[in-house]
């Protein structure tokens, strides 16, 4: 299984990845949820997950607030701001929210620039993860952990999805007017969504924070918020493996592709742009359909 | 005590000029696709790049120089709507502006691969000693941008109103389907929106470089002000994105003079946000609410 991969190897570098692989699943989830499901698109999901790394830092770096409980506190912050964001865009039709969101995100960016702590080059000695007095030195236990909250994230959202939530979800996405006319409070709908994907990226934003234990502006852009969009459409909206796979492949896509050093905008645009073209329906989705057609096959 | 503030509002107007500019460019294509197009602000850089790399990179004489940049930027936009936003062949409106921002990203990729990060900057159009208005110095260049804004907002008014192709482009924006029933090539009119917005986008990379100077990576913030300014007109509405775009360069300006300068680029964002929050069809419309309001 994955989750074993990390005692398997000493190898550090290996656990670095897939300790990012992780944390850009737990936000890639998320938007997969809220662009498969709800139908909205955010471009700016690096503003939560940089809330989440920020206030999580902040709260348990100055105010000596247990990490566990900063976490939960960036969580609802993220939340908060979230209904104050979704709650007027989601009223109307889906880009408006895509640009709220792409304005929010920069606005986040704006605001740790210049009122962060450290400003634009940011700060350090961030406390380590910990939990009643177990703190996590080695990375491998980072990684295991990083997993463990990705694993149950998934448990939470697949089951959500399979339950009355996730089938009026999937009304939502046939049709709003139905929806309407069945009696489903469809913005209430959509914003508990944009909740729920904001919250995964400020989990996933503070796992960050105190796995680096260094945290600057400059990792809570618009491109990050792009990257992962990337690897939602890459891997497929319409499953949340599909966010998972992506973000895999996204977060080990520039190791390598590290021979094209100068060129790593350009190649990530384009497989961007291709994927859009080519694989619109995401790669989980294509590959399922093909495994479930071979086997339909078999059986006839 | 006004001396400063008239400098910070010719600057303010000068910068204004730009997202006026861009955020037409929007216009131009959201009339006539309902796309918006998030690569809007990387056809400013493109103008701007291009120009120094044909005035100073090959020294080809001015106006050669700029019909070549234009010309450039239009031919970029056909490839792009060709190649990516008529195979899409979709009404998802969500994977269209994705599409845009992909192809946006690919364009920085080429240009940062060409021009590297650094600055640009060429001479000013022209030569000569700087006004001096009520105190405040104002650059030569400074009129050329607002005269050029003013301009193409003209030619563009001109166009929709006052010929067949501009009446026909704003036909396919009412109803494409009936559009296409009186014989108007719809599939042809989107090209040209993304060609003629381009343009519009390099003429103003083209006015402000010698300026403010241009770098790859200016285009998504020109693309954010760009559409603030449309959102403020009400998105779709021709002259409104000239007053927002010159109110939030003013509002900028006076942000960055008066207050902090770091805080310059959250106003035009404070703005859409609230924009889209309580006046969604824009500071000068309601006519356009029914077309924005989803259900």
């Amino acid at each position: 299984m994955v989750y074993a991969l990390p005692n398997l190897t000493d190898d550090s570098y290996f656990i670095t990845l897939m300790i990012f692989s992780g944390i850009n699943a737990i936000v890639a989830i998320g938007l997969c949820i809220l662009m498969g499901s709800a139908g909205q698109v955010s471009l700016g999901q690096a503003g939560f997950y940089g809330i989440g790394a920020y206030a999580s830092s902040v709260l348990s770096q100055s105010f000596g607030l247990p990490v566990v409980i900063s976490m939960l506190c960036a969580a609802v912050i993220s939340g908060i701001a979230a209904v104050i964001l979704a709650a007027p865009s989601l009223r109307l039709k889906g880009h408006y929210l895509a640009v709220a969101t792409l304005g929010f995100g920069e606005i986040i960016h704006i605001i740790l620039n210049e009122f962060g702590p450290g400003g634009p080059s940011g700060f350090g000695d961030i406390p380590a993860l910990s939990a009643g007095g177990f703190v996590l030195t080695t990375p491998a236990h980072v990684a295991w952990v990083v997993w463990g909250i990705l694993l149950l994230l998934m448990i939470f959202s697949l089951n959500m999805l399979n339950a009355r939530p996730g089938r009026a979800l999937r009304a939502l996405h046939g049709s709003e007017t139905a929806c309407n006319a069945m009696g489903l409070d469809v913005v209430g709908l959509k914003i508990k969504v944009f909740v729920l994907s904001a919250v995964y990226a400020s989990i996933a934003g503070s796992l960050y924070a105190h796995y680096v234990s260094f945290i600057s502006p400059s990792s809570f852009t618009l491109f990050h918020s792009v990257l992962l969009l990337m690897m939602v459409v890459l891997g497929g909206i319409t499953t949340v493996w599909g966010g998972l796979v992506g973000a895999v492949i996204i977060t080990l896509l520039p190791e390598t592709l590290k021979a094209f050093e100068e060129l790593d905008v350009l190649v990530y645009g384009l497989i961007l742009t291709l994927s859009l073209l080519f694989l619109r329906r995401g790669i989980v989705p294509i590959v399922t359909a093909k495994i479930h057609s071979l086997l339909v096959r078999r059986n006839a | 005590m006004l001396t400063v503030f008239l400098q910070f509002l010719f600057s303010g107007l000068t910068v204004g000029s730009v997202y006026a500019l861009v955020g037409m460019g929007f216009n131009i294509i959201y009339n006539a696709t309902s796309i918006i197009n998030l690569a809007q602000g990387e056809f400013v850089v493109i103008g701007g790049l291009l120009m120094w790399f044909f005035l100073e990179s090959c020294k080809l004489p001015f106006l050669l120089a700029v019909a070549l940049t234009i010309l450039s930027a239009g031919l970029v936009a056909l490839i792009m709507e060709r190649l990516t936003i008529r195979p899409l062949k979709t009404n998802d409106l969500l994977i269209m502006i994705m599409v845009t921002v992909a192809v946006a990203i690919v364009m920085r990729g080429l240009l940062m691969f060409k021009f590297g990060k650094e600055p640009y900057s060429f001479a000013a159009f022209t030569e000569g000693d700087p006004l001096v208005i009520g105190g405040a110095v104002i650059q030569l260049q400074t009129l050329w941008v607002l005269g050029i804004t003013g301009t193409c907002i003209l030619a563009l008014y001109a166009f929709f109103n006052l010929t067949i192709a501009g009446k026909a482009m704003r036909a396919c924006s009412f109803d494409p389907t009936a559009a296409s029933l009186v014989g108007i090539p719809v599939s042809r009119m989107i090209m040209f929106s993304f060609i003629l917005s381009a343009m519009v986008g390099a003429i103003g990379g083209i006015a402000i470089t010698p300026i403010s100077l241009m770098e790859y990576d200016k285009g998504p913030m020109l693309a954010v002000k760009g559409f603030c300014a449309a959102m403020m007109g009400g998105l779709g509405r021709g002259r409104g994105a000239v007053v927002g775009g010159l109110t939030i360069g003013v509002l900028e300006s006076m942000t960055a003079g008066y207050i902090h300068s770091g805080l310059k680029d959250a106003v035009a964002l404070l703005i859409l946000l609230s924009i889209l929050f309580f006046r969604p069809a824009g500071l000068f419309g309601n006519a356009a609410m029914q077309r924005l309001k989803g259900h």
